[in-house]
């Protein structure tokens, strides 16, 4: 009970004073706030690792009935994911956010906001009563957008954040059916409701109010199709807010999917078929339209599809598992999404903030407009190097560590499978080896493209490196990435406690990733240390070998042209043009103006990637609903006199109609005496 | 052990082998079966010149490009003896470290500035992105049938015994030596002589390293051909007696480089555009291997 009120106070204090603070005092009042949420609720989220769960009960009121407020172990896990993006992204955005320092009052909103967002975030995953649920997550929403809009003046950053909101609230809309049909049934709004519901009616009731939850939260975890808003709302946020959105809000919907596997009774196989479809079809089309983008942070974007994508497989292996009674399958999946989960959050944000810094430097996103960043932005650069290794699922970093658990899960669950299964396992195998080669793809271009080389535009300032502060934070993410990659095994013994939440039905032990799973991570662990031993004992040989030798400079190799130029480097387009040619059929890219002629004039080429999923599902529809809605504009013509007419002809038709209902019946009734 | 020392001493004949058969398809005498290792020897010795426009990427990346092909070949058992890493699922860790070697020569090709670099630095990524998957595949479905997750269990329990699955081992020899042969920047993918830089993949990539760097990245290029020359021995020696099997082993991998020799004498190397197509169909080779798994393993209901 005390910790909720100093919870509630905490934040509450920390959104009153942001406001009154002078402006180089609300980055720290806001991070302070952050950090004493975080220790708060990191002490009992590492209890609950560690097997105390809480539950408290709060009388709530009579709209609600009684609130229960419960932290087990997956809770205990978001928790802790949560609070090391939201510590680590406050730092960052207390330096990021100096460039703003003129705006005072839009400054006092963004902390405010920001400190509500990781309030409403840390709530919802204690929460256990569907109305409270429903407030925190329109909570969580509404401040998330006006995040979002932090440079509002620019009309893109509104039209991204609009576009989220209403999005978001397709997404609460079905959340809030599902949690009505439940209340509507047992007349409860607590969650162990759903779970009585469903284990006393049949299946075919339960995988329908699954699917329902499971769509609401796809929206927020932005499974393909119902992505769209992810690729507009990260590049327009600024970058400490992509990297908050990117690391653990799309993952606070991962969660939604998590808790209900956890209360609905339903077949499990079922579910997690479904959800292998979706999440493999996320995450092969996220990472192709992520190799067509040319803005920075619009291809981390989708490579958030992509890795949500992972996650669910991840999710739907270990259903998979669940259904078929394989208590291994089960334990390698949810296992490897769970970890993935923190992985993605870690690197995600990590690349989001070098971005950032790219952009504070550089003041563009356009990847074609970079190069050579390198040598003016080394640590920024070294950075995004670990975090680009990292998201391709690439030892010895900690990326490679969960997809090894998915595919293990995988490889396992194909032993015992029947031809059902074990071709859709086959295609999930396909889809995750395809996903591996793309991202490599992807970040080869983004790093290659934006780092090396040599400068492809002349920018209007000078670049620096960013200031150690801004760095330092950056630092600890990496640090984390490495060290997950280098002692899977110690990382994963917190997960014990939350896999065994999903796997306790098949087997009763509490932790079901020691022995096998465990030995096998040593030997992961084993081999990441010993690349890392013989890079280095190579270069100590080299460096030794080469100590008294000549190294000479000269410029690159041109085939014998002497006098290149920064223009003829390759350019992120070209890089990926075999690659774009051969999926045409899969991808848009719309052309504007091509080059024509054999003695060209002056042109230009423009080329943009547009999303089918979004052409159809989004910009069709809404342009067929705006010529519906168009017949009726003659009713909006301006004179004022014409709209009195139409409030009085409402008011007429609200006093008439029932009035002359009454009529009907009676005649009808009349009638019906004849 | 066992396996690294004959893949190590594989790797010493394997391409001076190619070059013979070359000369020879030719009618010439050509260099001794040791030259290629002279020629490293040789690059060990001397200086280097590194572009103005590089960074710290182009010196570390040849570094880690080797030791990401030495752990790889660390992973591969020979028949009854263990690699010197093995777990379940080491095929993954063996895939994933060759991509990491992958990753840097990629970029550090981007690192010198050059279109040519480029233009080799992205066939390289998006051909191995199609090789990827039938290499899974290829895996998935050995483990399928063996109910094993690691080399050496799956070399192990590899029993040749119906006509099918000497059918399956075969295809699944052919698509592991294309795969080497994609990942070796061979024919018919690659022609590692052509003197056109705008037609080269592999060699392009690596045009501004000199010195130490080159041999260590030409060092690779021969250990990388003797591992996957190693992972086609395996398909047929898991249980074989050591007196028979190590004969086998460099048997089979002079074969191989013998063939290899054959193929760029006498096959022109594909049209770029080709390469894809060509490369997909090794993953529909895989899935091929895989349903016929299915047949054995009476899934097929």
């Amino acid at each position: 009970m005390i910790p909720v009120i100093a919870f509630i106070a905490i934040q509450l204090a920390g959104i009153f004073l942001v406001p009154l603070m002078k402006v180089r005092w609300k980055g720290p009042v806001v991070l302070s706030v952050v950090l004493l949420n975080a220790m708060l609720s990191g002490y009992y989220a590492v209890l609950s690792l560690a097997g105390e769960s809480f539950a408290v009960t709060l009388p709530g009121s009579w709209v609600t009935g009684p609130v229960t407020l419960q932290l087990d172990a997956l809770s205990g896990w978001f928790l802790l994911t949560i609070n090391a993006v939201f510590v680590t992204g406050g730092f960052y955005g207390m330096f990021y956010m100096k460039a703003y320092r003129e705006q005072t009052n839009n400054l006092s909103l963004h902390g405010a906001v920001f400190i509500l967002l990781h309030a409403a975030l840390l709530s919802l995953c204690v929460v256990q009563n569907s109305i409270v649920f429903l407030v925190l997550w329109e909570t969580m929403t509404l401040s998330a957008f006006l995040a979002v809009i932090f440079e509002h003046e620019k009309a893109a950053t509104i039209r991204a954040g609009i576009n989220y909101v209403i999005q978001s609230h397709v997404s609460i809309v079905f959340l809030m059916l599902g949690f009505i049909w439940v209340a509507n049934k047992t007349g409860s709004y607590d969650f162990s409701a759903i779970r009585s519901y469903t284990a006393t009616h049949d299946g075919v009731h339960s995988l329908a109010l699954f699917l329902c939850f499971f769509i609401g939260f796809a929206i927020k975890a932005g499974f393909v199709p119902f992505h769209t808003w992810l690729p507009h709302a990260h590049p327009a946020a600024p970058s400490h807010i992509s990297g908050i959105m990117s690391g653990v809000i799309i993952k606070i919907g991962i969660f939604g999917i998590l808790r209900m596997l956890l209360l609905i009774q339903t077949d499990y196989s079922a579910v997690g078929f479904v959800i292998l479809v979706f999440s493999v079809i996320s995450g092969v089309y996220g990472v192709m339209l992520a190799i067509m983008q040319h803005n920075l942070k619009k291809l981390l974007a989708y490579h958030s599809i992509e890795n949500i994508g992972i996650i669910g497989m991840g999710i739907g292996i270990g259903c998979i598992g669940l259904g078929s009674g394989s208590y291994l399958l089960a334990v390698l999946g949810f296992s490897g999404a769970l970890l993935h989960t923190l992985n993605h959050a870690l690197f995600k944000s990590l690349l989001f903030y070098t971005a950032g810094n790219v952009y504070q430097a550089t003041h563009t996103l356009n990847v074609e407009q970079m190069g050579g960043l390198l040598k003016k932005m080394p640590q920024t650069a070294a950075l995004f190097l670990v975090a680009a290794i990292a998201i391709c699922g690439i030892p010895p970093f900690n990326g490679f560590v969960s997809e090894f658990l998915i595919y293990s899960g995988m490889y396992e669950g194909m032993q015992d499978a029947q031809l059902v299964s074990l071709v859709t396992i086959v295609f999930s195998v396909l889809g995750l080896a395809t996903i591996g080669g793309l991202a490599l793809l992807c970040f080869t271009k983004a790093f290659g493209v934006v780092f090396l080389g040599t400068p492809r535009h002349e920018l209007r300032q000078p670049v620096h490196e960013t200031s150690l502060g801004q760095l330092l934070p950056l630092y600890f993410i990496a640090g984390f990435i490495v060290l997950i990659g280098v002692f899977p095994q110690l990382f994963l013994s917190f997960l014990n406690r939350p896999v065994s939440l999903f796997t306790g039905a098949l087997h009763a032990g509490i932790s079901p990733l020691q022995g096998n799973v465990s030995g096998v991570m040593q030997s992961v662990s084993w081999a990441a240390w010993g690349f890392i031993l013989l890079t280095a004992v190579l270069w100590w040989l080299r460096k030794r070998t080469v100590r008294n030798r000549k190294a000479a400079a000269s410029p690159t190799w041109g085939c014998g042209y002497v006098a290149p130029t920064s223009k003829l480097q390759y350019t992120a387009g070209s890089f990926v043009r075999s690659y774009s040619k051969l999926f045409k059929p899969i991808l848009t890219v719309k052309k504007e103006e091509e080059v024509g002629g054999v003695f060209p004039p002056e042109a230009h080429y423009e080329s943009h990637p547009y999303d089918k999923a979004e052409k159809w599902l989004v910009d069709k529809p809404v342009k067929a609903f705006k010529r519906f809605m168009g017949c009726f504009l003659f009713l909006q013509n301006g004179k004022l006199q014409v709209y009195i007419l139409y409030g009085i002809l409402f008011i007429i038709s609200i006093i008439c109609i029932p009035m002359l209902y009454e009529r009907l019946v009676a005649f009808i009734e009349f009638l019906k005496q004849l | 052990m066992l396996s690294l020392i004959l893949i190590v001493l594989a790797a010493f004949f394997f391409t001076g082998i190619i070059i013979r058969t070359k000369s020879m398809a030719s009618g010439r005498k050509g260099p001794g079966i040791l030259q290629p290792i002279k020629d490293v020897v040789r690059l060990f010795r001397k200086g280097a010149v590194y572009s103005e426009t590089t960074s710290f990427i182009f010196q570390i990346a040849p570094t880690i490009y080797f030791s990401s092909i030495v752990m790889a070949m660390l992973v591969i058992p020979f028949g009854q003896s263990k690699g010197v890493i093995s777990f379940n699922g080491d095929f993954i860790f063996f895939a994933y470290v060759l991509a990491l070697g992958k990753f840097f020569s990629i970029i550090a090709a981007l690192d010198t500035g050059s279109s040519f670099q480029g233009m080799g630095a992205s066939r390289e990524a998006l051909f191995s992105m199609f090789a990827e998957p039938a290499f899974f595949i290829l895996m998935g479905s050995l483990a399928l049938l063996t109910g094993h997750t690691s080399f050496y269990e799956i070399f192990t329990e590899l029993h040749l015994g119906s006509y099918v699955s000497y059918a399956i081992a075969l295809l699944a020899a052919f698509v592991l030596v294309m795969l080497a042969m994609i990942e070796n920047s061979r024919m018919p993918i690659d022609d590692p002589k052509t003197h056109l830089e705008l037609t080269m993949i592999h060699e392009v990539m690596v045009l501004d390293h000199s010195g130490f760097d080159l041999g260590l990245i030409l060092t690779a290029g021969y250990l990388k051909f003797a591992i996957y020359g190693a992972l086609v021995v395996n398909l047929f020696t898991g249980v074989v007696a050591y007196e028979y099997a190590i004969p086998l082993f460099f048997f089979i991998q002079f074969l191989m480089a013998v063939s290899v020799g054959l193929i760029e004498s006498f096959i022109a190397r594909f049209r770029m555009s080709h390469n894809a197509q060509f490369i997909v169909v090794l993953t529909s080779v895989s899935l091929l291997i895989f349903f016929g798994v299915l047949l054995i393993s009476g899934k097929f209901l």
